[in-house]
C-alpha cells in the first residue's frame, strides 16, 4: 500500500491511504479504530463537497481497489471493486447493450469539479439515481451484495448475486445512502439491466408550473409507461443541451423501449396530451443529452458556490411548495420525477433551510438535502433533514453499532459523531 | 427442523400469565384479547403447518396507540411478543412462543389513503397484498409484487417478508414498491420511515426493515405505489426436451434485452402433477415447460412474442402456444398457479422449498437434486421462477410414514447447501424465520452474522421481538457492543500519533 503525504486545500488530512486489496482497507480501518483516529472515506472525490465539513485527521482513498470482477450479461449481474470508476462500468456494459438502469448522477459538474468521475463504491454510499427513478429506483434498488469493512474494523459481507433474495437483513440497502459513515465497501454487486433499444421525449412547450404539474401527472397515470418527466421552467429551460433548446419552458416525458412500442405509447401520449400544449418531439441524441444534463442538475452547474438543494416530496405538491417558497426567497427551480425531485438554487446566497424545510412539513412532508453550499453554510446549516428525535436516536444507535469510535466520515451527516440531525419537529415529523 | 431448538420460555413470565392477560385487557379492551386455549388454536402455526406452538395470550390491537402500550409494556417486563399478519408465512415467521405475546395485526384492515396523481395507496399493515390492488383497480390500477398467497396475506406481512411473486423479475419486490411505514419500536416508540417521497433523507431504514422478519418493529402504516395496468398481456407456453435447452432459453430471452412480465419453468413431475389437476393442456413429452408473459401495449406484446417464438425454436422448443385470447392466457397460468395443491394431489405431503440460483446453474441443480432424490428415496418436483432463479422444489412425502418427515428436511437442507455452493442463497422470497435459521451459517460467517445482530441491536437490544427466528444463536447485544481492540498490534505502528 501507498502512503501519501498530502496537502489538502481544506487544510485537515495529513495521511492518505490508498488501499490496494481489501485486507489492505481492513487493516487500515483497525488501525484507525485502535487510534481512535478519524479517517475521510474517499473515492475519486467527486462528492467530497457534501455534507458537513469534516475534521478527520487521515483520508482512505479506495480509487486503487478497482476492477470488475465478474459480468454475467446474461445473468444480468455485475461486481466490482468498490473503487471501480462509474464511466469504466457504464462502458463495460454498453458494450453489452446493458446498463445500470437506476442512471447514477454526475455530481462532478454541479459541484465545480470535472465530469465523468465517481466510483461505484460512490454511486451506492450516495444513493444516486437518475430521471429515470421513477421507473426504475435509485442505486439501493439495483444493489444485491456487498463486501464492506465496518467502523468496529470488521470484514463482512451482506446480500449475494442473485436478485430474488431474502436470506438475512438488507444491509446493502442500510449502506446506501450512509455516506461512507458506517462501513467502508471493498466490493459492490449490482443487478444490471438492457439498455432501451429506442427513446424518445415528448416535450410540451410553455406551461406554467402547476399546469405542468397536471400534465405530468396525467401521463404518469396512463398506460405510457413514462420513464422519466421533468419540467423545466422558462429560465432554466435554457440552460440545458448547450441552449439549442431554446428557453421557452419546456415539460419532458421520456419514453424508452422497443421501437414499435415507443412509437405507440408516443402516439398515445400525444393524444392524451393534445390539449395540453404545443407539442415537440426529440429523439436520438438530442434526447440523451437532454436528460443527461437534467440528471446532473447542468442548469445550476455554473461555477458559483450558491446555494442547490435536492429537495424530495410528493410529487404533485412541488409546484405549491415552490410557488411559496418564490414568495419569500429569490429562487430558481426545476423538477424532476414528475416533481417528486426539486432541485433549487438560492439566489442570493443564503440557504434559507428553516424557511425550505418549514414549506416542505407544510406540503405534506419530504426532506431537504443542501447539496452545494459555501464550507462556511455546510457548517451551520444541517446538510441533510433533521429528523424526528426517536429517528434520529435510532440513526445514532446503529452508528454506534457499526462504528463505535466514530472513525468514518465522523460528521459528514450530522455534527458530532452521530449520524442523523436531531431537528425541530413538528407535526409529522421528518416523513 | 424437527428438532427445533427454540427460546427456552421464561418462568417468570409463564408464572405471571394471568396478570398478563389481564393488563394486555385494560390495553385492548373488548375481544381483543384471547387467552382461551381453545380460541388460540386458530394461531398456532403459520403456513409452515409442521409446526405448532400455543402463545401465552393472543392480542389483537386497534390502534397504534394500543399497539405501542402493548410493545413499552412487554419491554419494561421481559415479556417476548411475536408479530403476525395473516399467517401465511411459509418459513414459520409467525410461529408463536409459548411464553410470548402473539400480537395479531389483522383488525388494522383499512385503506387510508388513495392518492391517484401521485399513485400512492395509504394502508393499514393488515390490509391484504390484494385489497391494494382492488381498491384501485377501477381506475386501472394495480400493486405489483403478487406473492401466490395474495388474496390472504397482508401487506405488512409483505413488508416484513420483501414479498415477491411471478411479476417481481419485471416489477420488483416489495422492498422497490414500499414508500413509506409507520412502525412501533419495541420500547413502544413510533417512528415513520419514508412517506410519499421517493428517497431517504439519511440511513435506509426502510431498505433494512422491508424483509427484516418482524424482528425489529410492527409495522403499523404501509405507504406503496401503484402502476397503471399494462393495456395487454399475452403469454407463450414452450415446451423443451430437456432443461438444459429451457435454460438456454430463458438466457437468450433475457440477453435479448427482454425482460418479461413473468417467467416460469416447470419440470416433468410438476408438469404431470398440475395437468393431472387442471387439464390446462400441458405437453406430457417434454422435461422442461416455460411460461413467458409478455405485457404491455399491444403492440409492443406482439412484437416480443414474435421474438420470444423465435428465440425458443433455436433452442429446440418442441412445442410452442401463443396465447389467443386472456382465456387461453389464464389456462397457460391456472397449472402453474395450481402446482403446489396438484402436488398435494399426488402426495400425502410436500415440503416446499425455496432457495434462489444463478439462473445458469439450473441443469446442475437439477441433476443434484434428481441424485439427493434417490438418495433419500423421495419425489420432488421443481417449479421455478426463472427469471430471477427462484427455485420451489417440492418435495414430496408422508408426514404418516415415522421418519419422513425428517428425511424430507434433510433432503430439503442438501437442496439449500447445493443452492449456495453454486452461487445462490437459502431463501429468494419465503423468508428464513425458524425454517432456515440453523441454516444461515451456510452462507454467512460468525462476522456477517454479527453486523447483522447489530441492527437488532439498534432496534430491539434485549431481544424481545420474534426471538428464535431467523438468527441461529442469539447473542448479547452487550456482549456484541464490545470492541476487541489491541493496541500496537494492528498495521501501521508507523504512523505519527497526534
Amino acid at each position: 500500500m501507498r502512503r501519501l503525504r498530502v496537502c489538502y486545500w481544506r487544510v485537515r488530512p495529513m495521511t492518505t491511504f490508498t488501499p490496494a486489496t481489501s485486507s489492505e482497507v481492513l487493516s487500515t480501518v483497525q488501525w484507525a479504530a485502535s487510534e481512535e483516529s478519524p479517517l475521510e472515506i474517499l473515492g475519486h472525490g467527486s462528492k467530497r463537497g457534501i455534507g458537513r465539513p469534516q475534521q478527520s485527521e487521515h483520508s482512505l482513498d479506495v480509487s486503487k481497489l478497482t476492477g470488475v470482477t465478474l459480468y454475467e450479461p446474461a445473468e444480468l449481474v455485475l461486481s466490482a471493486k468498490a473503487g471501480t470508476p462509474l464511466a469504466e462500468i457504464e462502458a463495460l456494459l454498453a458494450e453489452n447493450a446493458q446498463q445500470l438502469a437506476f442512471e447514477p448522477m454526475d455530481y462532478g459538474p454541479l459541484l465545480g469539479g470535472k465530469p465523468g468521475k465517481g466510483t461505484i463504491g460512490g454511486a451506492l454510499a450516495a444513493n444516486l439515481s437518475g430521471p429515470r427513478r421513477l421507473k426504475a429506483g435509485a442505486a439501493r434498488d439495483h444493489i444485491l451484495g456487498i463486501n464492506a469493512v465496518a467502523g468496529r474494523g470488521e470484514a463482512f459481507k451482506s446480500g449475494g448475486r442473485v436478485v430474488k433474495n431474502v436470506t438475512g437483513y438488507d444491509l446493502s440497502k442500510l449502506m446506501a445512502n450512509s455516506w461512507g459513515t458506517l462501513a467502508v465497501f471493498t466490493d459492490v454487486t449490482f443487478k444490471v439491466l438492457p439498455s432501451a433499444e429506442t427513446e424518445v421525449t415528448l416535450a410540451i412547450r410553455g406551461l406554467l408550473d402547476d399546469a405542468a404539474a397536471a400534465a405530468m401527472a396525467l401521463a404518469l397515470g396512463s398506460s405510457a409507461e413514462v420513464s422519466s418527466a421533468a419540467h423545466l421552467p422558462e429560465r432554466v429551460a435554457g440552460r440545458v443541451a448547450g441552449g439549442s433548446f431554446g428557453s421557452e419552458a419546456a415539460t419532458l416525458l421520456r419514453v424508452e423501449g422497443f421501437g414499435p412500442s415507443v412509437a405507440y405509447r408516443i402516439a398515445a401520449l400525444k393524444d392524451l396530451l393534445r390539449n395540453a400544449g404545443p407539442l415537440e418531439e426529440i429523439s436520438g441524441e438530442a434526447t440523451h443529452s437532454l436528460w443527461r444534463d437534467v440528471r446532473d442538475c447542468a442548469p445550476f452547474a455554473d461555477g458559483s458556490e450558491k446555494p442547490v438543494w435536492r429537495v424530495s416530496m410528493a410529487p404533485a405538491q412541488a409546484h405549491q411548495m415552490v410557488l411559496a417558497l418564490r414568495m419569500q426567497a429569490a429562487v430558481d427551480a426545476f423538477y424532476d420525477w414528475q416533481g417528486g425531485l426539486i432541485w433549487l438554487r438560492m439566489e442570493h446566497g443564503d440557504p434559507e433551510a428553516d424557511l425550505l424545510r418549514g414549506l416542505i412539513r407544510k406540503h405534506g412532508g419530504g426532506h431537504a438535502t443542501l447539496v452545494r453550499a459555501a464550507p462556511s453554510h455546510r457548517a451551520a446549516v444541517p446538510v441533510f433533514e433533521p429528523q424526528a428525535p426517536q429517528l434520529a436516536a435510532l440513526s445514532a444507535r446503529l452508528k454506534a453499532e457499526f462504528d463505535p469510535k466514530a472513525i468514518l466520515n465522523p460528521g459528514r451527516m450530522a455534527p458530532g459523531a452521530g449520524s442523523a440531525n436531531l431537528g425541530p419537529v413538528t407535526e409529522g415529523g421528518s416523513s | 427442523m424437527s428438532g427445533l431448538a427454540m427460546p427456552k420460555p421464561d418462568d417468570a413470565t409463564m408464572r405471571r400469565r394471568d396478570e398478563i392477560v389481564a393488563d394486555m385487557r385494560m390495553i385492548v379492551p373488548g375481544e381483543g384479547v384471547v387467552d382461551a386455549v381453545n380460541s388460540m388454536r386458530a394461531f398456532e402455526s403459520d403456513g409452515l403447518t409442521a409446526y405448532r406452538q400455543l402463545p401465552l395470550v393472543v392480542v389483537l390491537p386497534e390502534t397504534v396507540a394500543q399497539v405501542s402500550r402493548v410493545l413499552k409494556y412487554c419491554n419494561d417486563r421481559s415479556i417476548r411478543v411475536v408479530p403476525r399478519g395473516s399467517g401465511t408465512s411459509l418459513s414459520g415467521g409467525a410461529l408463536p412462543l409459548e411464553d410470548a405475546v402473539l400480537l395479531v395485526m389483522s383488525r388494522f384492515n383499512r385503506i387510508l389513503e388513495i392518492d391517484f396523481p401521485n399513485r400512492i395507496v395509504v394502508a393499514q399493515p393488515g390490509v391484504t397484498n390484494l385489497g391494494i390492488t382492488t381498491a384501485v383497480e377501477q381506475e386501472g390500477f394495480y400493486y405489483a409484487p403478487d406473492p401466490s398467497s395474495q388474496i390472504a396475506c397482508s401487506i405488512g406481512g409483505n413488508v416484513a417478508e420483501n414479498s415477491g411473486g411471478v411479476h417481481c423479475l419485471k416489477y420488483g419486490l416489495t422492498a422497490n414498491n414500499v414508500l413509506g411505514i409507520e412502525m412501533v419500536l419495541m420500547n413502544g416508540e413510533v417512528v415513520r420511515l419514508g412517506g410519499s417521497h421517493l428517497d431517504s433523507e439519511g440511513y435506509d431504514l426502510l431498505g433494512v426493515m422491508t424483509g427484516s422478519e418482524g424482528l425489529l418493529g410492527v409495522v403499523t402504516e404501509v405507504t406503496v405505489r401503484i402502476l397503471k395496468k399494462p393495456e395487454t398481456a399475452r403469454a407463450l407456453l414452450i415446451g423443451f426436451p430437456t432443461s438444459e435447452q429451457g435454460g438456454q432459453c430463458v438466457a437468450d430471452i433475457i440477453g435479448a434485452g427482454i425482460i418479461p412480465g413473468g417467467m416460469e419453468m416447470m419440470d416433468r413431475p410438476a408438469i404431470h402433477a398440475a395437468e393431472d389437476f387442471v387439464h390446462a393442456g400441458y405437453p406430457l413429452d417434454v422435461e422442461a415447460l416455460l411460461i413467458v408473459e409478455l405485457d404491455g401495449p399491444g403492440v409492443e406484446v406482439d412484437h416480443l412474442i414474435g421474438l420470444v417464438e423465435a428465440i425458443a425454436y433455436r433452442n429446440g422448443s418442441t412445442t410452442c402456444r401463443i396465447s389467443q385470447s386472456e382465456q387461453e392466457r389464464l389456462s397457460f397460468w391456472a397449472g402453474r398457479k395450481a402446482a403446489f395443491p396438484a402436488v398435494g394431489r399426488i402426495s400425502p405431503d410436500y415440503y416446499c422449498m425455496d432457495g434462489t440460483i444463478p439462473r445458469k446453474e439450473l441443469p446442475r441443480v437439477l441433476a443434484g437434486m434428481r441424485e439427493l432424490s434417490e438418495k433419500y428415496g423421495l419425489g420432488v418436483a421443481n417449479v421455478f421462477h426463472a427469471g430471477d432463479g427462484n427455485l420451489h422444489p417440492l418435495i414430496l412425502y408422508d408426514a404418516n410414514v415415522p421418519g419422513e418427515l425428517d428425511k424430507a428436511e434433510s433432503f430439503g437442507t442438501d437442496i439449500l447447501r447445493l443452492c449456495v455452493k453454486v452461487g445462490g442463497v437459502l431463501t429468494g422470497e419465503h423468508g428464513v424465520g425458524v425454517e432456515k435459521r440453523d441454516l444461515m451459517p451456510e452462507m454467512f460467517n460468525q462476522i456477517d452474522l454479527d453486523q447483522q445482530m447489530r441492527v437488532k441491536c439498534a432496534f430491539d437490544p434485549n431481544h424481545l421481538l420474534n426471538p428464535g427466528k431467523v438468527f441461529p444463536q442469539l447473542r448479547r447485544c452487550a456482549e456484541l457492543g464490545r470492541m476487541h481492540v489491541h493496541r500496537g498490534q494492528v498495521a501501521f505502528p508507523d504512523i505519527p500519533r497526534f
